[in-house]
């Protein structure tokens, strides 16, 4: 535990020194979420209808443009080397710099991503429901989106195969979260689409980890 | 103790050196010599568990390395591991935490290598040879530890900095310690017992 905390500790404080890697992220975010208005028209209805999917899928944008960072800049550097030869297991390794990831990416997107859903027209209740889903969802996309970056680790055009990796990958988080808030929004219960997206992290959690370990090795052999 | 029996090593289908084997014991120095491309930092790396050998084993105490030999080693490669947008002694302090290093004056550490000016200054202002000396800074907490692995810990460093690192170096040898060196630069390291690999590359 207290090799997680230094980690996490160290990684935060590295975001907070470096704000224009996590500002851009969140300014992609809503730049991305913007665009679609401008483009298919000033439609309130049409526009509530699709707040939800489009919310959704550029929070999978941003944590994709977002993961080439995760483990590039310390393998530059050689500081990957020294946490691989830590007396911490590798697994916690991994599971703090997810941690860290996750907090400088993908919970300042779930945050702000209730703007979006104002923007675009979103009822209070279906608001809170985006919210819940992205809480539940941006871990599982910090989860799954470290076994990517650590499988492109080292490869030319590592933040394009990443993502063509993830993406597919991320289908279901995408399905049940905007999908939770299409229910709510026809006045269905969201809750069994909560359900199913808190036992997509629950499954993520375990695989994105194990993997991201194997490929790291793999990676620094 | 560290063996290693019929070692070998395989770089992009091309063999490296094969049936290489050394017993190195407390208070040894193991000198690892040999042209560019040789293998000496993946032999290095080897040893340190982070490659696997194409053949042949390391081991530690007699056992095969497993998760418990990461703590009683120290592994410095080509790279600095500093934090760039971290100060030295913020970096200096995470490693020492990471590694559960015992000694944890930094700031005697870093006066030890000569660049305690340094202290509150981003890695990313230090030189080449301020960065190597900051990172091995490291080996002035690292004295219980009892096997160090260095890849060329003398390039980048004037001569003074060279006197300071060859004497933590036999220090750390006198008290029992085990160093294996890779080097250019036929730096005299004093030691109990020195042996030397040559690699044919």
């Amino acid at each position: 535990m207290h090799g997680f905390a230094l980690i996490v500790r160290r990684d935060l404080r590295l975001a907070l020194r470096r704000k224009g890697d996590v500002l851009n992220v969140l300014v992609f975010f809503l730049v991305v979420a913007s665009l679609f208005p401008l483009g298919v028209g000033p439609e309130p209805d049409q526009l509530r209808a699709m707040a939800a999917g489009v919310a959704w899928v550029a929070a999978l944008l941003a944590a994709v443009i977002s993961l080439p960072r995760l483990f590039a800049a310390d393998l530059a550097d050689g500081t990957l080397e020294q946490l691989l030869l830590s007396p911490q297991p590798l697994a916690v390794v991994v599971l703090a710099k997810i941690a860290a990831h996750w907090l400088c990416t993908g919970l300042p997107l779930a945050l702000v991503a209730p703007l979006i859903g104002l923007q675009y027209g979103l009822p209070a209740d279906a608001l809170a429901i985006l919210l819940a889903s992205l809480l539940l969802g941006t871990p599982v996309l910090s989860l799954l989106g470290a076994a990517g970056a650590a499988l492109t680790l080292g490869v030319r055009g590592a933040g394009a195969l990443a993502g063509l990796l993830l993406l597919p990958l991320y289908v279901p988080a995408l399905v049940f979260g905007a999908g939770a808030v299409t229910a709510a929004m026809s006045g269905l219960d969201p809750s069994a689409y909560l359900a199913l997206l808190g036992a997509l992290l629950a499954v993520s959690s375990l695989v994105g980890p194990w993997a991201a370990c194997a490929a790291l090795r793999i990676a620094l052999d | 103790m560290l063996e290693t029996s019929a070692l070998a090593c395989e770089r992009g289908g091309q063999r490296l050196f094969s049936d290489l084997g050394f017993a190195l014991a407390p208070g040894g120095l193991l000198r690892v010599h040999g042209a560019n491309g040789a293998g000496k930092t993946t032999l290095l790396r080897i040893l340190s568990g982070l490659t696997r050998p194409a053949a042949g084993s390391v081991r530690w105490h007699g056992k095969e390395v497993d998760d418990d030999y990461r703590a009683e080693m120290l592994f410095l490669g080509h790279a600095p591991a500093l934090k760039a947008e971290l100060t030295v002694i913020e970096n200096l302090e995470f490693s020492a935490q990471l590694s559960g290093l015992k000694n944890s004056d930094c700031g005697k550490a870093l006066q030890q290598l000569g660049i305690e000016r340094l202290a509150g200054l981003p890695a990313s202002y230090l030189s080449q040879g301020q960065q190597r000396r900051a990172a091995l800074a490291r080996l002035a907490l690292a004295a219980h530890v009892p096997l160090w692995l260095l890849d060329e810990p003398f390039a980048a460093l004037d001569d003074g900095a060279i006197g300071r690192v060859s004497a933590l170096c036999a220090a750390h040898l006198a008290a029992g310690g085990m160093l294996v060196l890779t080097s250019h630069q036929d730096v005299p390291v004093a030691a109990p017992t020195t042996q030397t690999v040559e690699l044919e590359g």
